[in-house]
């Protein structure tokens, strides 16, 4: 018998509505995967007993039609999910159980997706190797010479459970890479839709402005599937945006002869590894090949993206991350009265990293510095966006590299923030334009780690980046080679 | 007279000082949803019954605006003649308390839904203007309760996330009077449209009075003091003349005004302060990225403005023209929308002159008595209608009208009903009269002697004892006619 895990999204669904499978044979496989994979910290809680009935019930409908109909996926534990713990991966809501679901889960579950848990992620989604959870390192499925390597971050959980057939498909939730990264780190599809795509309701914030839900999964059109359920107006959520959409799952082709693929120069950056440069060059190539016309553009205000998404996210962190106080829910540590109460309460509540950006974001709206940075910052913003306008012009998608490097081992980049926050040298600029981007795993270096390129698209135009990946992803048969060591 | 001048000034040791005050006014939007959620606003509800996700501060939750919330923000800025923003910016005022869910409160910072705009007051000395700085939308936070338990603090965030407006003043205020006109304006304008019910025992509107003094002729502004969270007009008064003259003596000693935030202590009816300006909270106002800018176009404000009611200013000029009121008169009526719709009710159809002193006379002071407001009172003004009418058409008198009027006062009876069952019909039948004349005048012969011998004020005495044998029915217009003849 076929193992049900290995099968992509759009198979695992098929096979249910073909009747090839139950949900429960299909959850039941999971589960067992699930269950002897404690050792990559996937999972912040599972709740595989409530999937195997909700699997159960859904094999008792007459009809089996729903467009995820008994897939299993685990999520990002960012998503709200009604009476199952949702934990930003913090120790200050390390208890917390919502009464409500959020917009982008209960999509799914409309379309008879099954809730088997709820993925570790970097502590409320800031960090880029998933090393700041409370809840311990995510290992990545991949590794260097049997050393363990992180699995990107923020959605480092999403990423491995994916590449180690622990959910068939997931959403994480990308800021600044947080999607594409951990994606490229192990070989998977990662795709941050549009601001506004998605919608924010119900998803712990970390900066209201970056934020964007997106699916993380084991190809394109699993990717487009995906997209397809999660994606739509949300009144609930004032930066949703009110746009007409297709299916991008039907509408997906992989002709993609003369696109215009802008290959900006300012992402040639020092140092870059000689396979990372490598593997651009493979990728223009692909596009040529398939027909693509290649245009050299610039993006002038690329190397200010980083300082200024380190300015605006945590600007914004450190207003969202507020409300986490020990007044009304969550973990409180006593004082002798409240500002002490506040104190304890939030020093040993949050995280390091959580702390540093608290008080970058705190630092730069005080009164005084605003001017200085939050004001320039949003310039600058604006600065990139209309460097995107420009190119657009020219060009349908842009292709660069997602990250600098693969794959890094645990503790590499911890002593040294900056170091940490290079990784989302390449990613943070879609966030900061609002554009939607997709990281697409190429193919392997020499360690066998995976390597990716990142596509950028105009805005709500996912379907032209999905075209285009999904063109690549046929001429570079990217097949996975996870080992199952852990097991 | 002295009031026809102003004459507010804190005389000091070294010559007159003025006070300036401007006013930061909160006035709860009238409104059954709140600003960025549909948690329902009842005043007196269980603690923590009007509370949604939104309001607690739930991880994940967004902030909708309401739309009704805006047309009264935009109503109330036309009401007072303002510049309306097509497009305004709400931002983010952080800071910590165990009241406020968010850490944060949705205000607007740089760019108000309303912007320039004036109040008009009716001093004794004059009409004098007030300058409306801005207008802006804002969340309300919760409520700490102390007084609950001894050593915890209790939360009820059913006020959390309700519509503020702050209205801010210019600093064109120039004594406790005006600040109280002003206040009484505004709260008067905002109930004509029915943006706020400026209902203050309930924190429907309360301010925070900003004071500061100068010599006379002294064209710079001294150092400000802000008084936060007075919520009665008498308390803004008492605090500003306390404020004023605590100033005056600290500047008159030499020393300096700390620019800071003070608090009224209404029991010792004194300020004193609350944090300096080295402990000011730094608010780090940002843009609230969970709301794009709120924009809408001019038709927007058009709309609203064709259906705007008639306003106070505008009710007192018609209600001269249109009643031959004096200013006086329009002044009183119109300082209440309920009180200048019951006279109209009054006015249109019976006698003017009647209905004024029945309403602001006889009618005030009934229901000043039983401590109710207009809208409360037992009679009804069609019933006060009818009343007048039958003063009107001499059915009765003007003493058995105030008979009656207290009869209706317990029961709000139809006034002919009333004046038939206990036969108070004012007797104008000159038979009748003359009958009742003639009884008078023969047991006071004396009187009669004296009176034609030259003794004129006893005519009063002789039309009193008709009246009065007449239980009070006798015309008394008739009764002086008769008499008149009788005795000449």
């Amino acid at each position: 018998m076929t193992d049900l895990t290995k099968l992509t999204l759009v198979e695992s669904v098929k096979h249910v509505k073909e009747k090839k499978c139950s949900a429960e044979e299909l959850v039941d496989a999971y589960v067992k995967r699930i269950e002897k994979s404690d050792k990559l910290n996937c999972f912040n809680t599972k709740d595989l007993e409530n999937a195997v009935s909700k699997a159960k019930k859904i094999d008792t409908n007459k009809k089996l039609d729903k467009a995820l109909v008994g897939a299993p996926i685990a999520v990002k534990d960012l998503f709200c999910t009604k009476g199952l713990k949702t934990t930003a991966s913090s120790k200050i809501l390390s208890n917390f159980i919502p009464t409500y679901e959020s917009t982008v889960t209960e999509k799914l579950w409309n379309e008879d997706a099954i809730l088997i848990g709820k993925l570790n992620s970097d502590e409320f989604a800031m960090g880029s190797s998933n090393e700041t959870s409370s809840f311990g390192n995510v290992l990545n499925p991949y590794r260097l010479n049997n050393e363990n390597l992180v699995p990107g971050g923020s959605s480092g959980g999403c990423a491995s459970a994916v590449a180690a057939d622990l959910t068939s498909a997931t959403v994480g939730t990308d800021t600044g890479g947080s999607i594409r990264q951990p994606a490229a780190f192990t070989g998977i599809v990662g795709l941050k839709p549009t601001y506004g795509r998605c919608s924010r309701w119900g998803i712990v914030a970390f900066a209201s402005s970056l934020d964007q839900a997106g699916p993380m999964t084991k190809d394109v059109k699993d990717a487009a599937l995906m997209l397809d359920v999660i994606s739509g107006y949300d009144e609930k959520d004032s930066t949703s945006a009110n746009k007409p959409k297709s299916s991008f799952l039907n509408s997906i082709k992989s002709n993609i002869k003369g696109l215009k693929v802008g290959v900006p120069k300012e992402y040639r950056v020092d140092n870059m590894p000689k396979e990372v440069d490598d593997l651009w060059q493979e990728g223009i190539k692909i596009l040529k090949d398939n027909g693509a016309i290649i245009k050299d553009i610039s993006l002038p205000h690329t190397k200010y993206a980083l300082p200024t998404y380190y300015i605006i996210a945590p600007a914004e962190a450190s207003s969202n991350l507020a409300r986490y106080d020990g007044v009304r829910y969550g973990f409180r540590a006593e004082g002798k009265d409240l500002t002490e109460m506040y104190e304890n309460t939030r020093s040993k509540g949050f995280g390091a990293e959580v702390k540093r950006r608290i008080m970058i974001g705190t630092y730069v709206l005080s009164s005084g510095y605003y001017d200085a940075y939050y004001l320039k910052a949003q310039k600058v913003r604006n600065l990139i966006k209309v460097d995107f306008d420009n190119a657009y012009k020219d060009v349908d998608v842009i292709l660069t590299p997602t990250t600098p490097t693969p794959a890094f081992k645990f503790g590499e980049n911890t002593d040294d923030p900056i170091a940490m926050y290079l990784n989302d040298i390449f990613t943070v600029t879609a966030n900061l334009a609002g554009l939607p981007a997709i990281s697409l795993p190429i193919k392997y270096n020499k360690d066998g780690l995976p390597l990716a390129l990142q596509l950028f698209g105009k805005s709500f135009d996912e379907q032209t980046l999905l075209n285009t990946a999904y063109s690549i992803e046929q001429q570079v048969n990217f097949k996975s080679q996870v080992k199952d060591w852990w097991m | 007279m002295s009031d026809k001048e102003f004459n507010y000034y804190i005389s000091g040791e070294t010559g007159k000082w003025e006070v300036v005050i401007g006013l930061e006014v909160h006035a709860q939007v009238s409104s059954n949803a709140k600003l960025f959620s549909t948690s329902a606003t009842k005043f007196g509800s269980e603690p923590n019954s009007q509370v949604s996700l939104i309001d607690a501060a739930m991880p994940g939750m967004l902030p909708v605006i309401n739309k009704f919330c805006v047309e009264q923000a935009v109503r109330t800025g036309l009401g007072l003649k303002a510049k309306i923003n097509l497009l305004s910016v709400f931002d983010r005022k952080n800071y910590f308390y165990a009241d406020l869910p968010q850490g944060y409160q949705i205000s607007q910072f740089k760019h108000p839904i309303v912007g320039e705009g004036e109040v008009i007051l009716d001093m004794p000395y004059g009409t004098k203007k007030i300058g409306i700085e801005r207008l802006h939308l804002e969340q309300d936070a919760g409520k700490s309760l102390h007084d609950q338990d001894p050593t915890k603090t209790f939360i009820d965030l059913n006020r959390s996330g309700v519509a503020l407006m702050e209205i801010v003043s210019k600093p064109d205020l120039r004594s406790p009077e005006e600040v109280a006109e002003y206040i009484k304006k505004l709260r008067s304008i905002m109930r004509y449209l029915g943006t706020c019910d400026g209902n203050m025992e309930e924190g429907s509107l309360r301010a925070d009075v900003n004071v500061s003094v100068r010599k006379i002729g002294s064209k710079d502004f001294g150092t400000r003091c802000e008084i936060k969270n007075v919520n009665s007009i008498k308390f803004m008064q008492q605090a500003i003349q306390f404020e004023a003259k605590r100033q005056v003596d600290l500047l008159e000693e030499g020393k300096k005004i700390d620019q800071e935030t003070r608090l009224f202590d209404t029991k010792k009816n004194e300020t004193r302060q609350m944090r300096s300006k080295e402990d000011a909270h730094d608010y780090r106002y940002f843009p609230d990225p969970d709301l794009p800018p709120l924009k809408f176009d001019q038709s927007f404000v058009d709309e609203i403005k064709q259906k705007l009611p008639e306003l106070p200013d505008d009710k007192k000029e018609r209600l001269i023209k249109d009643y031959k009121l004096s200013s006086y008169e329009a002044g009183v009526l119109i300082s209440d929308k309920d009180t200048s719709d019951y006279f109209e009710d009054i006015a249109k159809n019976s006698d003017v002159k009647l209905a004024i002193n029945w309403v602001i006379g006889d009618l005030f002071a009934a229901l000043n008595k039983i401590g109710k407001s207009i809208k409360e009172s037992p009679i009804s003004s069609k019933n006060l209608a009818k009343l007048i009418d039958l003063i009107k058409n001499n059915t009765i008198s003007g003493r058995i009208a105030k008979e009656v009027f207290e009869l209706m006062i317990n029961d709000n009876r139809d006034p002919k009903v009333i004046v038939e069952e206990k036969g108070l019909i004012q007797e104008s039948n000159v038979g009748e009269l003359e009958k009742i004349i003639e009884k008078v005048l023969k047991d006071n012969t004396d009187k009669v002697a004296e009176y034609k011998s030259g003794k004129d004020k006893l005519f009063g005495f002789f039309v009193g004892s008709v009246i009065k044998e007449s239980k009070g029915k006798a015309n008394p217009a008739l009764v002086n006619d008769i008499l008149k003849k009788k005795l000449s």
